[in-house]
């Protein structure tokens, strides 16, 4: 099972301390893949905020079609972030050339464009890239967006950080996602390894996804083009939050009545029954039915955790005004935050939604058998 | 020189038949049961001469004859009355002393079926035993990540949708603007039928309606039944439980005279309304309801004179095309309830099945697609199409799944799959697959006659004589002498029997896949089978 911690802090943070808990958390993961996402960023990175950050790892051939389709899109680096481990590689670990966080300023013809079109653009840039690279594996892309950093390899998660150094000081961030293990109900991919993002929107996950199929027929049948890897059966989470959001409008509430909706019995009884009803019917292909824990981080840095009926042991969410986390395990919310008063700690279970909002004043709840607080 | 024999070509011995009696003069005591109850004169008294050599012991006296009478069956070899292999004389016989054997090799009865030029027309089902979907597994098990569920204590939510289902961004936008959201049901996957009152007896009708409601209002569990073409009972078509009733119109109107009379008098609207276009066992042939079942109450409820055949066109008068056919059959019928009601069309499995399918998709009135496969049962059907004419269900409701999600509409028109589910008694493992390859439910027939009133029809050529109002079991006739046979209410218990047992299964399907809360249409990737060009057809994993 994975193991999954999500942080957020007024005070910046190292991955180190997502990393230290998925280590406590260890008897739980097989070591087989680290994924982290950061964002918020601080360190050296908090001056460019603006600008579009690439993750990913490069061959030294790929270093070379970066720079050259960058150049052709009109881009320039103002800041990069490169490591070259020369250390043996850690056990199940490959050997790669380049993990790259390159910062770049848009293209000029970039500044009169709305900001769908350029989240659009972003979009597409990092597909035709993680196109290119798949083609002789010479880049693997994982994020391209403003104030983003994700790293992801296959191997021990604590013996990846020592091995890529993740504790340098240029690394620091207010919220962070991180996950032990990489996907392994199919064959080892760097791209399984959870967080997913896609514009803005990350989810990392917990638990066998056994509807995933059908859940993937139907993202790809909605003409997205961002809609496409699926290497986990945990990356449809992502894009259900994604849909939902971008395509629907729909909120966070919303996501948990798609992916957990109310049985036929609970709707006749909900204050928006009816219109929950019309919900779960167009989009019955998203049902997720579990048992899965989704931790994840909206555009506006909100963190949120739900779950569905069957996961057995819920993840949990405690912390202190000013800083929180969420974890599936109650040993890594203590690693990451060990003084806390413990009696707010909160579990939630198949009904609840919690969130931490980008001021990082208290946990929020919601009910799913609560009215909506805005109808669509 | 004239031929002098007694021989006529269609003169057969008792070998020639499919079904030849095995009588035994020692345990038979002359009851008469047999003969009584045959419902095809297949067996009579039988008077026979037999010689016994009388041989006294010592030389004295020579050996002697002694000639005696002794009375039991005659096997009756005109084609006319060739046993079916029903046995309803092994059922009734006090001694265990007769019973129907299967010819140990072809028969010969099959060449002379057609005696006056008229082609053979039965009741029953294809006879063909071999089933592709009994041949598919549920290979993907949750045993690692997560553990698989208890199907006995978990909960369970494995309904389905039957309506057309707008998709998101179309049903936000009409929610937001007040617009015509089109009615959808939330049933059990698992719907009776269509079998017309008719075709079945009262008492099995009854019995059938008294278990669906039941199931309905005590067990909670939504199941339809879909009443086939010849109207309903004026009374139920009046009562609540019409909400559990899916109402067939197909060439023939049968039954809709009546059907439109009664709508101001409606307490509930029904299920759906399903347009017969076509079914399996019969494809592209009408309905036949043969003149020995038109009595008295079959023909007022059906609007003509008793004792006439009733064979309803191949296709409705109204249709010249597909699209006008879904524009004025879909629209009226949806206009008569006042949009309130789904109404889709049902065909024969056929390799235009996608053409029909486009056009559905294209049409925001049409409910589902209901698709009736080769191994579909019928009341009475010509036995060249009973045998030869249909397609499989299984591709074909593949095929028109993965067409769905190409165009991303897979959970806006729900499949619908009929035609051998269960046929060699594996009922929920078929509707599982059937599911899992893209259908939203199944339409089951065969396996409800067999197992809720003990249908004798098997996939061996047993029985099959619905269609001349013989039934012995009382299923099909319109007998009161044969249908009295049948208590509804032991019908009715059976059909709970059934609907629990099949709802277990399904669960101790669904449950190790780690599925509960939602039906899993086209969970593909659960399916393997041992044929490769099986496997590659479907999309499915080759497993050995």
């Amino acid at each position: 099972m994975c193991r999954l911690l999500a942080i957020t802090s007024n005070e910046p943070l190292s991955p180190m301390v997502a990393i230290r808990a998925l280590n406590v958390m260890k008897e739980g993961h097989d070591g087989s893949g680290l994924g982290i996402f950061l964002t918020d960023l601080a360190g050296t990175f908090e001056q460019f905020r603006g600008g579009p950050i690439l993750s990913g790892i490069f061959s030294n051939s790929g270093i070379k079609a970066l720079d050259r389709y960058m150049l052709d899109m009109d881009f320039m680096t103002k800041y990069k972030l490169s490591f070259r481990p020369t250390k043996t590689t850690p056990p199940g670990t490959p050997q790669r050339d380049n993990y790259l966080i390159r910062v770049y300023e848009y293209p000029p013809d970039w500044e009169n464009l709305s900001e769908e079109e350029v989240h659009r653009r972003l979009l597409t840039c990092s597909l035709e890239l993680r196109k290119m690279g798949e083609e002789d594996s010479s880049m693997l892309i994982f994020s391209f967006w403003p104030d983003v950093i994700m790293i992801k390899e296959v191997g021990d998660p604590m013996a990846l950080a020592e091995y890529l150094d993740l504790n340098r000081k240029e690394l620091q961030a207010r919220t962070i996602l991180a996950q032990g293990r990489q996907n392994t109900n199919y064959e080892i991919n760097i791209y399984a390894c959870h967080p997913f993002f896609i514009q803005g929107m990350a989810t990392m996950t917990n638990g066998e996804n056994t509807a995933f199929l059908p859940i993937r027929d139907f993202l790809m049948s909605r003409g997205e083009p961002g809609y496409v890897g699926y290497q986990s059966d945990s990356e449809v989470f992502t894009h259900i939050l994604h849909y939902a959001r971008k395509r629907l409008g729909l909120d966070l509430e919303s996501y948990k009545h798609i992916v957990t909706p109310l049985t036929d019995d609970e709707l006749d009884r909900h204050p928006n029954g009816l219109w929950l009803r019309l919900l779960k019917h167009s989009l019955r292909p998203l049902i997720i039915d579990g048992p899965n824990c989704v931790i994840g981080c909206l555009p506006d840095k909100t963190l949120f955790m739900l779950q569905d009926s069957k996961k057995l042991r819920p993840g949990v969410v405690g912390g202190n005004p000013g800083m929180y986390a969420f974890s599936s395990e109650m040993c890594g919310l203590d690693a990451a935050i060990p003084v806390r008063d413990k009696s707010k700690d909160f579990q939630p279970m198949k009904y609840d939604t919690v969130f931490v909002g980008p001021d990082r004043k208290g946990i929020g709840r919601w009910n799913q058998m609560d009215s909506l607080s805005r109808l669509h | 020189m004239e031929p002098d024999g007694q021989l006529k070509p269609s003169t057969l011995s008792t070998k020639d038949l499919p079904w030849q009696i095995l009588w035994s003069k020692e345990k038979c005591n002359l009851c008469g049961h047999c003969t009584a109850v045959c419902p095809m004169r297949a067996i009579g008294l039988g008077v026979h001469r037999k010689r016994v050599l009388q041989v006294q012991l010592g030389l004295a006296e020579k050996p002697g004859n002694l000639f005696g009478v002794y009375h039991g069956i005659r096997q009756e070899t005109d084609p006319a009355n060739a046993c079916v292999g029903c046995g309803m004389c092994t059922l009734v016989c006090p001694n265990g002393a007769i019973a129907p054997i299967h010819n140990d090799e072809p028969d010969k009865l099959k060449f002379h079926l057609n005696q006056g030029g008229a082609p053979r027309q039965r009741g029953g089902r294809r006879n063909i035993s071999g089933s592709l979907l009994d041949q598919i597994k549920f290979i993907r098990i949750s045993m690692l990540t997560d553990p698989a569920l208890d199907a006995g204590r978990h909960e369970f939510e494995l309904r389905t949708l039957l309506g057309r289902i707008l998709p998101p961004e179309e049903a936000l936008r009409v929610s937001r603007e007040g617009g015509w959201i089109p009615p959808v049901r939330e049933i059990y996957p698992l719907i009776i039928g269509s079998m017309s009152f008719g075709a079945l007896s009262p008492t099995m009708w009854e019995g059938l309606q008294m278990g669906v409601a039941y199931i309905n209002e005590e067990l909670k569990i939504p199941i339809r039944f879909a009443t086939g073409e010849g109207g309903c009972p004026p009374r139920l078509l009046r009562s609540r439980f019409l909400k559990y009733i899916i109402l067939q119109i197909a060439s023939g109107y049968f039954g809709w005279d009546e059907i439109i009379h009664a709508l101001p008098e409606m307490k509930e609207d029904p299920c759906a309304i399903e347009i017969k276009y076509g079914q399996g066992a019969k494809p592209g042939d009408g309905g036949l309801l043969m003149w020995y079942k038109v009595n008295k109450l079959i023909a007022s409820i059906r609007g003509v004179p008793p004792g006439v055949n009733l064979p309803s066109p191949p296709t409705h008068q109204t249709k010249y095309s597909i699209e006008e056919a879904v524009a004025k059959m879909i629209q009226s019928m949806s206009m008569a309830w006042g949009f309130r009601v789904p109404v889709y069309p049902k065909i024969s499995a056929t390799s235009t099945a996608l053409a029909v399918l486009n056009n559905l998709t294209r049409n925001p009135y049409a409910a589902a697609l209901a698709m009736d496969g080769e191994d579909g049962g019928t009341g009475a059907a010509y036995n060249v199409s009973l045998d030869h004419m249909g397609h499989p269900i299984a591709s074909i409701v593949r095929d028109a799944y993965l067409n769905l999600v190409k165009i991303g509409r897979q959970n806006e028109i729900p499949i619908f799959a009929g035609g051998g589910v269960g046929k060699n008694g594996n009922l929920a493992a078929n509707a599982a697959a059937l599911i899992m390859l893209g259908a939203s439910g199944v339409q089951v027939g065969k396996y409800i006659m067999q197992a809720t009133a003990g249908c004798l029809g098997s996939e061996t050529n047993r029985c099959n004589i619905c269609n001349i109002g013989q039934c012995p079991k009382g299923i099909a006739s319109q007998d009161p002498r044969l249908y009295r046979r049948l208590d509804p209410e032991r019908v009715a218990e059976r059909l709970v029997d059934v609907v629990l047992c099949f709802d277990t299964e399904l669960k101790k399907i669904v449950a190790p896949l780690g599925r509960s809360t939602s039906l899993p249409i086209g969970m593909s990737d659960a399916l393997g089978i041992a044929d490769h060009n099986a496997a590659t057809r479907l999309g499915i994993r080759y497993v050995i």
